[in-house]
């Protein structure tokens, strides 16, 4: 154990991960704004800075010189705990996201145990912060989201046990290099751009649709945004708050978002890997990374425009009586298909 | 029978799997997303364009000669709904036809509804309702118009009655119906 190795270095790439991380979520804030604007034929915020760039900083000042009204009826020491938890999880659970080769904070052999531990966490905030405001707008909205999160993890987990029968290992490095070395097909060697057909996306195609799903339920995204229905709910779980602690609740869903993406680009979509470009060193590694992060954000802010939200019984249905048996299938046909082909 | 049996449509395979639907809403979102034409108007930049016949604030004309038309005979201030207008009426110097005028014409904006009824009681076809819509103050007392923004907001309009010609000039007669 040295200082440079295990304090300065870890130290140095936690300030660039986490300032990078939380300037995209508020350039994702302003993407979101944008994307939906243009998609409903308008041109959304286009005023700060160049094509309303700044437009989430200018927000950030906003509500940090907003009154911090905290309602008399509610449990205070829960009420300012909640938004802190709902941010937690996510900054944490980037921890382990191997953004590049070198580009990981922390590279632990259980990489994707501790993603789902941590970001289980995260419902905590959302349901606490609903049972302490005391409303019952925000306490429906929490158990909503409570039950919602509960039965969709089981599906992310399930969704993801084949990635691992295929890598053998939960090291997220691991599973991100296995993907990037080409493919071997009767017997001969792939390499170049069909590198791209050794992701896991098409080795796992129902393994990837299962895990997409259920991350626009994890994260609380249309059309599975149940925990804020806007229509029912006035504004879910958040309704209660205002000022920084209503903005850290918008941060903790956009990073979680954020998360969500860089898990599946790292399982699913080769992680840092893209037709050998990868040995031009680490800064390509993240722009590769980041590049299919951002598309695979943008995939999650089009389909919040496009797909009007379930009914209660259907998330429900659709999580225990789908996506649960269907992962439960990716598994036995991935270890049928393991035997068969013995990879 | 006290109820109405429905028939559910039946729905096939692909209808029931829900994808091949979000795959056509995917593809309509986008196409709006690439699509050019945008419909917001961006405001300060790009003048807003007011229908015609639209009711804006309400102003003096000017005819001309550069007179204001306005006789002050409160025909305005006696319609108005919100008492929105107060004229001062003030004599005319000089031996023109015209013995009358407003010392002070001061319009309430706040109170204003842009109904358009003082337009259509002037007798002297002296106030219009511009297609103005753009204006501000910092207090109640600013956003009082006084004759001489009103003035210059309604600017001149040499059509319609003239009131500084005798009667035999301008070939009408003041006690038949005017047009
Ligand atoms: S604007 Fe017309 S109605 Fe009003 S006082 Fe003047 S002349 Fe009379
Ligand atoms: S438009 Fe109507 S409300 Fe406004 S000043 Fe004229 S009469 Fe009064």
């Amino acid at each position: 154990m040295t200082f440079w190795t295990d304090v300065f270095w870890p130290a140095i790439k936690i300030l660039i991960i986490l300032n990078a991380v939380l300037i995209l979520v508020a350039l994702l804030v302003w993407a979101e704004r944008r994307i939906s604007a243009f998609i409903q034929d308008r041109l959304g915020p286009n005023r700060v800075g160049p094509a309303g760039l700044l437009q989430s900083f200018a927000d950030l000042l906003k509500f940090i010189f907003k009154e911090d009204v905290t309602p008399g009826h509610v449990n205070k020491p829960y009420f300012v705990l909640a938004p802190a938890l709902a941010v937690m999880p996510a900054m944490i659970a980037l921890a382990v996201v191997p953004f590049a080769s070198t580009l990981i904070i922390a590279d632990v052999d259980i990489g994707i145990l501790f993603v789902f531990a941590i970001s289980s966490l995260g419902v905590y905030g959302i349901t606490i912060g609903g049972w302490a405001s005391n409303n019952k707008y925000s306490l429906l909205g929490g158990i909503r989201s409570s039950a919602q999160m509960i039965s969709y993890e089981i599906c992310l987990g399930l969704a993801v046990i084949g990635v691992f029968m295929l890598s053998r290992t939960l090291r997220l490095q691991t599973v991100v290099e296995m993907q990037g070395d080409g493919i071997w097909l009767f017997g001969n060697h792939y390499g170049g751009f069909a590198k791209i057909l050794d992701w896991n996306v098409f080795k796992q195609p129902l393994g990837f649709l299962i895990f997409m799903i259920a991350g626009f339920a994890e994260t609380n995204r249309l059309p599975f945004d149940l925990p804020e229905a806007e229509q029912e709910l006035v504004a879910g779980y958040h309704t209660e708050y205002s000022s920084m602690k209503f903005a850290l609740f918008f941060l903790g869903e956009y990073a979680a978002m954020f998360v969500m993406s860089a898990v599946a680009v790292t399982l699913f979509l080769g992680g840092w890997t893209l037709f050998g470009l990868e040995e031009l060193g680490w800064f390509v590694q993240l722009l590769i990374f980041l590049g299919k992060v951002l598309a695979l954000l943008f995939f999650f802010i089009w389909v919040r425009w496009t797909l009007p939200r379930f009914r209660y019984d259907q998330l429900m249905r659709l999580g225990w009586q789908v996506f649960l048996p269907l992962g439960l299938l990716n598994i036995v046909l991935t270890g049928v298909l393991k035997l068969i082909f013995k990879v | 029978m006290a109820y109405k049996t429905v028939e559910r449509p039946v729905l096939t395979t692909a209808e029931k799997l829900y994808l091949p639907a979000v795959m056509k809403g995917l593809g309509l979102t986008l196409k709006y997303f690439l699509k050019r034409k945008k419909f917001t108007r961006q405001y300060p930049e790009e003048p807003t364009v007011v229908p015609e016949g639209y009711r804006g604030l309400p102003s003096l004309v000017k005819d001309d000669e550069g007179r204001v038309k306005c006789v002050a005979c409160s025909m305005c201030e006696w319609v108005c709904p919100p008492e929105a207008i107060r004229v001062i009426p003030g004599e005319l110097p000089g031996d023109d036809p015209v013995e009358k005028g407003p010392k002070e014409f001061e319009l309430d904006t706040l109170r204003c509804i842009f109904c358009g009824l003082c337009e259509e009681a002037c007798p002297e076809e002296a106030i219009f309702l511009s297609e103005t819509f753009e204006y501000c103050g910092r207090s109640r007392e600013e956003m009082i118009f006084g004759k001489e923004k009103l003035l210059e907001i309604g600017g001149v309009r040499a059509e319609g009655v003239k009131k500084w010609k005798k009667e035999a000039d301008a070939g009408f007669s003041r006690k038949g119906p005017r047009r």
